[in-house]
């Protein structure tokens, strides 16, 4: 059986990478039985972890053992079903309620802890090591960092703000901006040159390992 | 000359990449490996707890990252169960919950660790959100049973472990915004502590994280899992890996310098 699923693997990954010498039918076939897997594999798995035990086990418990208290999931499992008079276009306005509720709760949940974590934490870590270089506790090489960061921060806002003319100083500030954005594009594709070469490391490991035996 | 350069048929890079992934892992090189702060960062904490401390494993990654994550996760739960620390298994993916389960299963089986008392795994809920929300107040109003359906109460593991505050680390096994979902409302909320191991193309976007502290540590990609296996002292998938990098990763710069010298050399013929 193992064996099997070894030479299915290796034909897909043979079909998967057909596509780099140019579109074909094995391509499409493979790419075609990974989207429906895919997708059955999601439904069946959120029915069993998500809709079982958070929507169709407590209002049986609540039926079965006669617990009324557990009707109440009724009122998040019927707004959920509002989803779906999308289905039914004379009643499709219904669906504005969820959305209205998840949109509502979301950002009432996100907002404040996004602000805390992405705004307050960043210009708190940017500004704090300034105390610590004045409490002189800091080597040159870590105040250099600090100051280089905080050049960094203020010149790629400054790139980014877009009500004042990139003229002058503020044009030359944002050209010293964009070096630091390409820095960090850079790094971006030295790291996704790794992880994508890293993907094809182990499938070539695989062929030549599993599949081949030659290593 | 030049004019071909610039025009070279995308298919011969494919081929050489090839070349360079596949003549390597032949001749089975090995690069020496040095290990980076963050993922030193990451060891150092683990090494620091005491055993019977809890490790709460997000595997928030799907097969098309498996590449860079499992020989991480196997290094760090491996490091675990060595130390006597417990291991805490979730996701908040529906495509990883069998690999989570497998990946625990397969190392607590080299390590020797018991299912129930030394590690659990809860497999997945959906609703990212509301599940790390929940999970602050009783984890079990979140899972009520683990992946196999056995309900937590009669997990030996879980018997001590109702919110957070049993947990000790955090760590999240990334390749998408998982890691930002934990800083957002586990770290801000509850002050949990989290590491990191994610996928190369979002690590650029985690460091600022480590700078402010709301990382403990951060491990990226197939090098992140090469470093912590050589701290563990235990070479494996990622440190082969790694060494085959290498080689793709000099082809990769030789032909950025090329392409930028004939581009360079095109536009002066063109002046």
């Amino acid at each position: 059986m193992e064996l099997i699923g070894i030479w299915v693997a290796a034909m897909l990954t043979l079909c998967i990478y057909s596509f780099l010498y140019r579109d074909n039918p094995f391509y499409r076939f493979a790419e075609h039985l990974f989207v429906g897997i895919s997708v059955g594999y999601g439904i069946v798995l959120t029915y069993h972890q998500g809709f079982k035990p958070f929507a169709w086990n407590p209002l049986q418990e609540a039926v079965t053992e006669q617990e009324w208290i557990g009707l109440v999931r009724l009122i998040p499992i019927g707004i959920g079903v509002l989803f779906f008079a999308r289905l039914v276009p004379s009643q499709g306005w219904l669906i504005r309620y969820p959305i209205a509720i998840l949109i509502g709760v979301g950002s009432g949940l996100a907002i404040p802890n996004v602000m805390r974590a992405d705004i307050f934490e960043q210009v708190h870590g940017t500004l704090a090591p300034f105390a610590q270089i004045h409490a002189g506790e800091l080597s040159r090489f870590q105040i250099f960092g600090v100051v280089l960061m905080l050049i960094g921060v203020i010149s790629t806002l400054t790139y980014f703000f877009f009500s004042v003319e990139h003229r002058g100083v503020v044009g030359g500030v944002s050209k010293i901006g964009i070096v630091f954005l390409m820095i960090g594009f850079g790094s971006a594709f030295g790291n996704t040159v790794m992880g994508r070469v890293s993907l094809l490391i182990q499938r070539v490991d695989f062929l030549l390992h599993d599949w081949l035996h030659l290593i | 000359m030049i004019e071909k350069l610039m025009n070279i048929d995308r298919r011969i890079i494919f081929i050489l990449v090839a070349l360079a992934v596949i003549i390597p892992s032949l001749l089975e090189v090995n690069f020496p490996i040095t290990v980076s702060q963050p993922t030193r960062s990451t060891y150092d904490y683990i090494e620091a707890l005491p055993p019977g401390s809890t490790i709460m494993v997000g595997f928030n990654y799907g097969p098309s990252s498996l590449a860079e994550l499992h020989p991480m996760a196997k290094a760090v739960i491996y490091h675990c169960f060595q130390k006597k620390i417990r291991v805490i298994g979730m996701t908040l993916l529906a495509e990883a919950a069998t690999l989570g389960d497998n990946m625990l299963k397969d190392v607590a089986a080299e390590a020797g660790a018991v299912y129930g008392q030394d590690y659990a795994y809860l497999g997945f809920r959906p609703g990212a959100t509301q599940v790390l929300l929940g999970m602050g107040t009783a984890i079990d109003s979140v899972f009520e049973a683990d992946y196999a359906g056995t309900s937590l109460a009669e997990i030996p593991l879980m018997a001590d472990i109702t919110n957070y505050e049993q947990v000790d680390l955090v760590l999240d096994l990334a390749s998408g915004s998982s890691t930002e979902w934990w800083i957002t409302y586990t770290n801000t909320r509850y002050n949990q502590q989290i590491a990191a191991g994610v996928t190369g193309v979002i690590v650029s976007q985690m460091y600022p994280y480590l700078q402010t502290k709301q990382l403990v540590g951060l491990m990226p990609g197939l090098l992140g899992a090469a470093e912590y296996e050589k701290l563990i002292g235990m070479p494996a998938k990622g440190t082969e890996g790694m060494s085959i990098q290498s080689f793709a990763h000099l082809l990769v710069v030789g032909l950025v310098i090329l392409g930028n010298i004939a581009f360079f050399i095109q536009r002066r013929q063109g002046e």
